[in-house]
């Protein structure tokens, strides 16, 4: 019998689980923690807005064109204070970004987890298989990635019409090649990695390989860049929803409202369209943000 | 005399970077550009008997390691056989072919990358098992378990995660998974050549009790001479790809045949000796990508004749036991 | 040795580590002397404090670390404390390093020439470029580079790992520095080519009378190579004197156990010595001696720091219980 267990405890490094280290890690970046607070509350805001929104800017019944264009601060007739002002048509502009992040999130969000779906699988296959569908796989991705993303999508839009769904769909086809490189750039590192190796010596079935073994180790990189394209996906969207060819006006997203705002801007009514618009300029730069502490947190640990 | 446990014969492995479109295009438009072709493994003849060390020692670029992937199954060879246990394994039946794999295990050199990151210890260590029937999913922690106080590990810290380990630890950890699936015969890549001194010699004892206890038979892949002195029976040395001397370790310490072995042992420091003139041999390892002519050995081997540059030195017998791959030992 | 000043003598050197896991003793009063043309081997295992010794001497330490007290004697002046400005003057000048990756020395992007011609102007710039370049022709000379000229025009890309190494130590002895300090220069290198490059080191110390500290983990290179070993463990020096002494008679219980898991002739086929245990962490290091927990001989007395004491003449140890008695067996 071998020697006794006199190994004591593994190498004194804190017993703390992955988890916890990554949230210790996280929290070194005191801007990215601020940034993620304020993701945070935005997300409540987007998800709970039917309830703490303090008007319906969309209930016809309620909204009165006596109350258009009044100033940030203003008191409507029933009472209700309009913090940051109305629109034309009487519309609370604070209860319209708050209905309006909504959809944006909605949006970008959505695209997001599709895109991502989509995109890793396609990556796994191109790097597992490797070959002439890897190059076929890769050219295509590469000649995707070479057009700037507003065009694509303003030719898929144009083709498929508008609506929401088409909205989405435009988003996911853009962002998907993204995801697609990452994943293939990952899964080709890992698969040369010993213990993949050790799987194959195992006799480990190649679907065990696949998803047990390497996807898991491919996805810190699309953490990373989930949060990044979710912040494009917004942007992007909101560009559409600018230009007229996004979202139908019954969804008001934070790209509509600044169009809407446009008309009136140089009267004097600036907060029809500055409030939405610096909405959107926190979403973004709050994502990017948590995104960027994301990526410097779960690199070092790739390394290991 | 007896049939060997594990037998390969002419095995040669090459790479070749396959061109891509461009290349080709390129081809046929007159450029020079050729397909580079990597003779890792040339014809390697080895037998291990049942229960032995085998030490495989050798520089970088001799292809020791490609030759323990193709033994544990990682690596297709190019051409040659590998018998095992009397059956070529490309002639064998999928289940005798599983039930072989299994039976040759590999434990790798670096620590760090050969444990799922992702996977907890008992997982690393049980999937395996549980996957091929060798016990049950609710059993998996008493399994697990015993195998791990075998290889001196806390069973206590299964469900901990590789990086909570230290670098002798996670060997360990390595060592369990493959000794999980009840292996025989265990090919060591380097497995000690990325641990502290002290630490090797708990491995090293660990890799003989092991030995002792489960009866398992080895090939010891390393570069360093004095641990290959200490734990085989038999050692072989490489070259470039080839077989260029193998010997019962005592024999090959006390009086080595090749000049490649000479220089090695000539070369390797040791602590008994102080205050050395060093005389080393001159020269750089070539590249596999473009190995000499003839014997690979020749620019660098102080007796190289002309022969040596021309033809390549078949492994002959030249004693009991002895093979050596010279044409300085025809004279004789 | 003569009885002048010698070349380095390090007094009470204590650098630490300050990060959010705590304090990181890393050096923690360690004390030797290199007299002129002499080698010191600087020997511990990872976590030793070796590496960072060697960066405390030349003023390479970054933060989170930094030098917290001790003394630096660089042929009478002190080092520590001593202005950017004067230390540049003196890096790549009087003292050199050397790495264990040529490439932490060698720019990727330059050619070898612009690299050493850069180096000699940069602490002479009287120099001119013909003179400078002969001066690198010569430095690759001396450690045995064939076909300077051909090699001065090329990129560090186009040589192998050992010629690489060669071509480091070519630049550090560009100025003819009184130190060299090498941080593990031939671990990465094959033993043929790690054989080449201990040659030069060996021609180089003589002919020219430079100093030299080599860092390594592996005893059987610096039995062949120095003239004075110290003995690294936890951030201190354990045991230090000369090399035949220290490792014909250890007397600390470490480096006796160190010797003792030493694998070669002697030990064939027999268990290993095997220290118990593991190294502690330099974040984590025990009240008193560091190497107590592993330690057959500790008791109380322990729990107390030990001081440099000189049990046999001309050899200084840390400990409360030296082996004096040599017949006395490993662990007893």
């Amino acid at each position: 019998m071998s020697e006794a267990v006199e190994q004591g405890a593994p190498a004194p490094v804190k017993v703390e689980t992955p988890l916890e280290r990554f949230v210790s890690d996280f929290a070194d970046n005191k801007i990215a923690v601020v940034a993620f607070v304020v993701l945070v509350a935005i997300i409540f805001i987007a998800v709970f807005a039917p309830w703490i929104s303090p008007t319906d800017p969309y209930d016809l019944a309620k909204v009165s064109i006596l109350d258009g264009k009044l100033e940030p601060g203003s008191t409507s007739m029933d009472g209700v204070t309009f913090w940051l002002g109305t629109d034309s048509a009487g519309r609370d502009v604070l209860s319209a970004i708050f209905y309006g992040l909504r959809i944006s999130l909605g949006v970008g969000v959505m695209s997001g987890i599709i895109a991502l779906c989509i995109g890793s699988s396609i990556g796994l296959i191109a790097a597992y298989y490797g070959g002439k569908v890897d190059t076929l796989i890769m050219r295509i991705v590469d000649i995707q990635l070479s057009f700037p993303a507003i065009l694509v999508a303003l030719i898929l839009i144009s083709v498929l019409g508008k609506g929401v769904d088409k909205v989405i769909i435009a988003l996911v086809l853009v962002q998907w090649a993204y995801y697609a490189r990452t994943v293939r750039g990952s899964a080709l590192v890992e698969r040369n990695k010993e213990y993949i190796e050790a799987a194959t010596c195992l006799a480990l079935g190649n679907n065990r390989i696949v998803f047990r073994h390497l996807m898991p180790n491919c996805l810190p990189p699309l953490i990373v860049v989930g949060t990044v394209q979710t912040a494009h996906a917004i942007s992007l969207e909101a560009t559409l929803s600018f230009l007229g060819v996004g979202l139908p006006i019954t969804e008001p997203s934070l790209g509509l409202l600044i169009a809407n705002g446009f008309e009136v801007m140089l009267s004097g009514l600036y907060w029809v369209s500055f409030y939405p618009g610096i909405a959107l300029l926190i979403t973004i730069v709050s994502i990017n943000l948590v995104g960027d502490q994301l990526r410097d947190v779960l690199n070092p640990r790739l390394q290991k | 005399m007896s049939e060997p446990m594990l037998e390969i014969r002419d095995l040669t492995k090459n790479f070749v970077k396959k061109l891509d479109l461009a290349g080709r295009i390129a081809q046929k438009l007159g450029s020079s550009i050729r397909e580079e072709v990597v003779h890792a493994v040339d014809g390697v003849t080895i037998r291990i008997e049942k229960g032995g060390v085998v030490g495989l020692v050798g520089e970088s670029g001799c292809g020791k390691s490609t030759l323990g992937r193709m033994i544990a199954g990682i690596l297709r060879p190019t051409s040659g056989t590998i018998t095992y246990k009397g059956v070529e394994l490309t002639e064998m039946n999928p289940e005798e072919a599983k039930r072989a794999a299994l039976e040759i295990q590999m434990i790798f050199q670096d620590p760090f990358a050969s444990l799922n990151p992702r996977m907890r210890v008992v997982d690393i260590i049980g999937e395996a098992p549980v996957a091929h029937g060798f016990c049950k999913a609710s059993e998996i922690h008493e399994y697990v378990s015993e195998v791990m106080q075998r290889v001196g590990l806390d069973p206590e810290y299964r469900r901990r995660y590789p990086h909570q380990f230290s670098g002798g630890q996670r060997q360990r950890i390595g060592i369990a998974r493959a000794l999980a699936v009840k292996p025989e015969f265990l090919v060591c890549d380097e497995a000690i050549a990325a641990l502290d001194v002290s630490i090797q010699a708990q491995v090293i004892n660990l890799f003989m009790d092991l030995r002792e206890d489960l009866d398992l038979t080895y090939l010891f892949i390393s570069h360093d001479l004095s641990v290959v002195e200490h734990i085989s029976d038999r050692v072989v040395i490489m070259y470039l790809g080839r077989v260029v001397e193998v010997a019962e370790t005592d024999d090959l310490f006390r009086e080595p045949n090749h000049p490649y072995t000479h220089a090695l042992l000539n070369e390797v420091p040791r602590v008994d000796q102080r205050g050395l003139d060093y005389h080393p041999i001159e020269g750089e390892i070539p590249s596999p990508l473009d190995p000499p002519p003839g014997c690979h050995f020749h620019p660098r081997c102080p007796h190289a004749m002309d022969r040596c540059k021309q033809e390549r030195p078949e492994l002959r017998e030249i004693a009991p036991k002895r093979w050596s791959a010279c044409h300085l030992n025809d004279g004789a | 040795m003569s009885g002048d000043v010698p070349t380095l003598d390090v007094r009470n050197l204590k650098t630490h580590f300050f990060t959010k896991a705590g304090v990181a003793r890393a050096v923690d009063g360690v004390s030797f002397s290199v007299g002129k043309g002499e080698v010191v081997g600087l020997v511990g295992e990872s976590g030793s404090g070796k590496s960072v010794t060697g960066f405390s001497i030349i003023g390479l330490v970054d933060p989170p670390g930094r030098v917290v007290s001790g003394e630096v004697l660089f042929n009478g002046q002190n080092l520590i404390g001593l202005s950017p400005e004067k230390m540049r003057k003196l890096r790549g000048n009087r003292i050199a390093m050397i790495f264990q990756d040529p490439m932490m020395t060698l720019n990727p992007v330059l050619r070898v020439d612009t690299q050493m011609v850069e180096t000699i102007r940069a602490h002479d710039s009287s120099i001119s470029k013909r003179d400078a370049l002969a001066r690198a022709r010569d430095a690759l000379g001396q450690v045995g580079i064939p076909a300077p000229d051909e090699r001065l025009r090329s990129y560090p890309h186009q040589f192998s790992g050992g010629m690489r190494q060669r071509v480091a130590i070519a630049i550090a002895l560009l100025n003819k520095p009184d130190l060299i300090i090498a941080d593990e220069p031939t671990t990465a290198l094959d033993v043929t080519i790690q054989g080449q490059i201990l040659y030069e080191a060996q021609k180089l110390c003589r002919e020219t009378g430079t100093s030299m500290i080599w860092i390594t983990h592996d005893l059987a290179v610096v039995a062949g190579l120095a003239d004075k070993i110290c003995v690294m463990y936890g951030g201190r020096i354990v045991e230090q004197g000369a090399i035949d002494d220290v490792l014909d008679h250890p007397v600390h219980p470490y480096t006796r156990g160190l010797l003792g898991s030493v694998p070669g002739h002697n030990t064939r086929g027999q268990r290993l010595y095997q220290i118990p245990g593991m190294a502690p962490s330099l974040l984590n290091l025990p009240e008193g001696c560091a190497f107590q927990a592993r330690c057959p001989k500790a008791d109380e007395a322990c729990k107390q720091e030990p001081e440099i004491t000189e049990p046999v003449k001309g050899r200084e140890v840390r400990c409360f219980h030296p082996h004096l008695d040599q017949d006395e067996e490993i662990g007893a």
